[in-house]
């Protein structure tokens, strides 16, 4: 069963959905609701089927499909999953279709159809799937690059009011970042060509390489800007909160719980195992713009006035936490961290899933706008407190178990900036509730009383998108073990790489001149 | 050795030549003797066949690499390849002069240039269905002027293929049916300062020459090796570079550009963006890696700072422009100074930077045609609509063709996925492996500005609301769907699975002297 292409099989089913819907006769908003949600429940299975396909005591890259695609350029086409990477595709898997769920009743603004919305998620599932499976890395750059497009478009035509501008900052910051990610991808070739023969863009080859410390900085600096900016750390993340505030409810839920995972992804994937003495020159600044992200973003979130850009500015302060356990480069807080962004994807989707219904509700973004609408809608005030609670991670949910993990598994090694980063702890508990209790506590305010009839209580469609995702809060926050089985091993290998755990800091020497004699 | 020592005219490697300048030759009579009704097919059937044939001869005599014609041409794999992809790009830029489905007057070219714009006749001519046809073997000249200019061996050569691909141009650029004033000022410009850039390669010749005693590249790179570079020399290497790179659209000899792809009819402008520039980096190939290749030290800083000049040039004034066709201008300038960073890429002459700079100029070509032809669809009472608000809210009125614009944007941004990325990472390569990595830096940073540009009229056609009183989409005829399906067909299948085509490129990679 192991031998069964799964990752392509994902890759390419919700291509060819997306292209299904996308030629699907104009009107039939309805068959292609139906198709996206079929579709992307198939690549859920097909995610699940995957993870049993997994053996967590297994190699580092499973599932691995690999086929030669330019080879003038030694790029192949290789697909492959670690624990990492496999989480991130169960997450990806599980959120698509609770969004289509979500977006069902969304109305297009004049001129588009819903059709093509779901078509360009289908596409962008497609990617998102891809950018995590890539062993290749020029093929995780084209992933990377190519995943702007549908987010561009879902952002542009199906936003807010200034969804244009929000759309034109995403793509060129995305695509700056890129760019300057691909002078190190080229570079990185070049030095592989020189120490190899011939040049290749193969993960396991890469990292095998011994780059010059000097050059090592200038390729990690490049990853890492493309990185920094997709997270968003601290100070690259302008863009977010525009972006977050105007794309379309469903495509900021993709947006902040699995886009930008893929620059916390990146950091452990590639700028850890690829640049390893890099990665350690440059920890400690990374770690002052990760505390400073934590406490500037909680910051700026307690002074927000509208709902979604409040929840933006929560995840860059998560954000934060993420690449503190990353850049601790110990076991403990770099699976913390992983289990992180999975936690958050959930969390923080659910956030902006529930603040979006509150949102169609209300038609407005203005936390001013609201109040008393528990009285209205108590179990839609109960959900946002258990998503808000979820977010500031308190015991008991997820996110509790991982930002635990991340602190005291990065307080041996760096206790100083640990000590830092759990004043965000109390700055997160501040910036949620208030919003929690100004919108839905206390007597009925702004356009809760002057349309009550609006404010019903969630239906059942929107009982079946929350559900699940209240379950997953408090299922991993409870037993978070089968998660952290398929992390730990995948950590544990890339802080072998990184050359930070004792156990095993050595053995890097011989598996080099093993490939060179393959080649 | 054989005993026969008349000069060596090798016919099997002249042959794309010959069809292509026979085509023209037999145009010139068809002109004059056939009767009117017949001329406009006939026509382009001729320049398709000279433009057919020629390109079915490249691949005929794939593989060659001979001096010929006493010296003056070298055929060989680069030479070749360029000759197929002006040929090939020569083919679709015909087909888009022959479209008689979009302008209401059933031609986008003017029927009697020389009348004087505005004037009563001027007026009539507008609505007039009269015909011309000698756009055709002009056409076909240019493209003659312009293989020969991508395989000269000698200056000499090299001038004369200059002058013969320029003429017709110039005239060309005079043609358009509609605002004939913008037109007639685009040919004039164009001409005075051709001319001028004439005038600097000429000169430059003529310091070579003094210098090394020779017109012959491979001459030259025997005369540097042994004696070294003198001021003549370097002066005349200099205004030869001058006179290159005006034809390339490079910055800082570029103001002509902008004005003459706005002034001239939409498929010249679409013929001069891919066909010129592809033969004038055949030319410079050649110039500075066979004559000079062991001098490389004397020119590489003033390229490489041009490289930069014309990235920067390109995507920073490209971003003022309101105007369709000025703002591909302004893109085809900073594409030329992408270009350059794989003429660089070339290292000592062995490194990938040939190939790279093949596979991009086939890449750029393609996708800049079918970007123009896009141009000519888009039409409101007074012909094209090429003011960037007219724009507005196109996918709404017509979903292809906005579609088909946004992918050639997205192509010429260079997103992964489109052919664009594909040369943008082989030339940005071969820069890199040869340590010009601030060129590479640059590029890209530009690359991302660029982009903005790109993404402006992309913006304007998805997220904006349509004007009330906006243009039609014309409904094309059969060579202008052809065009643009062959053009998108390639900026894709270039993208996804190039590698078939960048290994062509690679065993192409060879300059003969």
């Amino acid at each position: 069963m192991s031998d069964y292409p799964w990752l392509l099989t994902m890759i390419v089913v919700p291509a060819v959905g997306g292209a299904v819907v996308a030629a699907l006769p104009k009107g039939r908003d309805a068959l292609a609701k139906q198709v996206t949600l079929g579709v992307s429940a198939l690549v859920f299975v097909l995610a699940v089927l995957a993870t049993v396909a997994f053996d967590t005591g297994g190699d580092r890259f499973q599932l691995v499909t690999s086929v030669s695609w330019i080879p003038a350029f030694g790029v192949d086409f290789a697909l492959g999953v670690d624990g990492i990477a496999l989480v991130m595709l169960l997450l990806v898997g599980f959120l698509v279709p609770v969004v289509v769920v979500a977006s069902w009743r969304d109305t297009a603004p004049a001129g588009r159809t819903m059709q093509a919305y779901f078509a360009w998620l289908l596409v962008l599932e497609a990617f998102m799937v891809g950018v995590f499976a890539a062993t290749d890395v020029f093929l995780f750059y084209v992933f990377f690059e190519a995943m702007l497009v549908p987010m561009y478009f879902i952002i542009g035509s199906y936003g807010g009011p200034r969804r244009q501008y929000a759309a034109v900052k995403f793509f060129l910051y995305s695509l700056l970042g890129g760019l300057v990610m691909l002078a190190s991808v080229i570079g990185l070739f070049v030095v592989s060509e020189s120490q190899l023969g011939a040049g290749t863009f193969a993960f396991d080859a890469l990292r095998q390489l011994e780059i010059d410390p000097g050059v090592q900085k200038l390729l990690f600096l490049g990853f890492f800007i493309a990185f920094a900016i997709k997270a968003p750390l601290v100070p690259f993340h302008t863009w977010l909160p525009d972006s977050g505030a105007e794309a379309p409810i469903g495509g900021s839920v993709l947006l902040v719980a699995v886009l930008d995972k893929v620059g916390t992804f990146g950091f452990l994937r590639y700028c850890l195992p690829l640049f390893p003495d890099a990665a350690r020159a440059f920890a400690p600044a990374v770690l002052v713009l990760a505390v400073l992200g934590i406490g500037y973003a909680a910051l700026l979130a307690m002074g927000q006035s509208d709902l979604k850009r409040l929840v933006s500015y929560t995840s860059i302060a998560h954000f934060g936490f993420i690449a503190l356990g990353i850049f601790a480069f110990t076991t403990e807080a770099g699976t913390g961290a992983v289990l992180y962004m999975v936690n958050h994807g959930i969390a923080t989707g659910a956030l902006f899933l529930v603040v979006g219904m509150l949102i169609a509700r209300g038609g407005s973004r203005q936390i001013s706008d609201y109040g008393g609408v528990a009285a209205k809608a108590p179990v839609l005030a109960g959900v946002l407190l258990v998503a808000g609670l979820a977010s500031l991670a308190l015991p008991g949910t997820g996110s509790f178990v991982s930002e635990f993990l991340v602190l005291i598994g990065s307080f041996p090694a760096i206790p100083v900036v640990t000590v830092l980063a759990t004043v965000g702890i109390v700055l997160a508990a501040l910036y949620v509730l208030l919003m929690v209790q100004r919108t839905m506590f206390g007597p009925a305010r702004g356009l809760v009383a002057e349309k009550p009839s609006a404010f019903a209580d969630l239906g059942r469609r929107e009982l079946a998108v929350v559900a699940p995702l209240i379950a997953l809060i408090i299922g991993l926050g409870v037993y978070p073990q089968p998660l952290l089985d398929l992390i730990d091993p995948a950590v544990a290998a890339t802080m072998v790489d990184v050359g930070s755990d004792p156990a095993g800091s050595t053995p890097v020497q011989e598996p080099v001149t093993a490939e060179q004699g393959a080649n | 050795m054989g005993a026969i020592q008349a000069p060596s005219l090798s016919l099997a490697a002249l042959s794309p030549l010959l069809f292509v300048f026979g085509a023209a030759a037999i145009g010139v009579l068809v002109e004059a003797f056939a009767p009117r009704h017949v001329r406009h097919p006939v026509q382009v059937a001729l320049a398709l066949a000279g433009m057919v044939g020629g390109f079915a001869a490249t691949l005929l005599i794939a593989g060659t690499e001979t001096v010929t014609a006493g010296g003056a041409l070298a055929i060989d794999g680069a030479g070749l390849f360029l000759q197929a992809t002006i040929t090939g790009l020569g083919a679709l830029s015909i087909l888009l002069f022959a479209e008689r489905g979009l302008d209401p007057a059933r031609s986008s070219f003017v029927a009697a240039a020389a009348v004087p714009a505005g004037s009563p006749r001027d007026r009539e001519l507008l609505t007039s269905e009269r015909v011309q046809t000698e756009v055709y073997p002009l056409a076909s000249f240019a493209v003659g002027g312009m293989m020969l200019f991508a395989t000269a061996n000698d200056l000499l050569v090299m001038f004369i293929a200059l002058e013969v691909l320029s003429l017709p141009l110039y005239l060309m650029s005079g043609l358009a049916r509609r605002r004939r004033l913008l037109s007639q000022e685009a040919a004039v410009k164009y001409f005075l300062l051709g001319a001028f850039a004439s005038a600097f390669f000429l000169y430059g010749l003529a310091l070579v020459y003094g210098a090394t005693g020779t017109i012959r590249l491979s001459e030259i790179r025997a005369a540097v090796t042994e004696d070294g570079t003198g001021t003549l020399l370097v002066l005349g290497l200099g205004l030869l570079v001058v006179g290159l790179m005006f034809k390339a659209s490079v910055a800082p000899f570029h103001t002509w550009t902008p004005d003459v792809y706005q002034g001239a009819p939409t498929p010249v402008t679409a013929f001069m963006a891919s066909c010129t520039k592809v033969a004038a980096f055949g030319a410079i190939l050649r110039l500075l890696y066979v004559a000079f290749g062991t001098a490389d030290w004397t020119w590489r800083p003033l390229v490489y700072g041009i490289a930069i000049v014309s990235m920067v040039v390109g995507a920073v004034l490209g971003l003022t422009q309101t105007d369709v066709k000025r703002m591909l201008a302004y893109s085809s300038i900073a594409h030329a100074g992408f270009l350059l960073t794989g003429v660089i890429g070339l290292g000592g002459g062995t490194g990938s930077g040939l190939a790279a700079t093949l596979f991009y100029l086939l890449a750029y070509g393609l996708t800049t045609l079918g970007a123009f032809a896009v141009v000519t669809l888009v039409r409101d009472g007074d012909g094209e609509a090429t003011h960037l608000s007219q724009w507005a809210g196109l996918a709404r009125r017509s979903p292809l063709t906005a579609a088909i614009m946004a992918f050639l944007l997205l192509a010429l941004a260079g997103i992964p996925l489109t052919s664009g990325f594909t040369g943008k990472f082989a030339v940005f390569r071969a820069a890199i492996e040869v340590g010009a990595w601030p060129l590479a830096v640059v590029a890209l940073v530009t690359s991302a500005i660029a982009a903005f540009f790109y993404l402006r009229l992309l913006v304007l056609m998805y997220f904006s609301e349509p004007a009330v009183d906006g243009p039609t989409v014309g409904v094309p005829g059969l060579p202008t769907t052809v065009v643009l399906a062959v053009t998108v067909a390639a900026t894709l299948v270039l993208g996804v699975v190039p590698g078939s085509v960048l290994d062509l490129a690679e065993s192409a990679a060879t300059l003969v002297g």
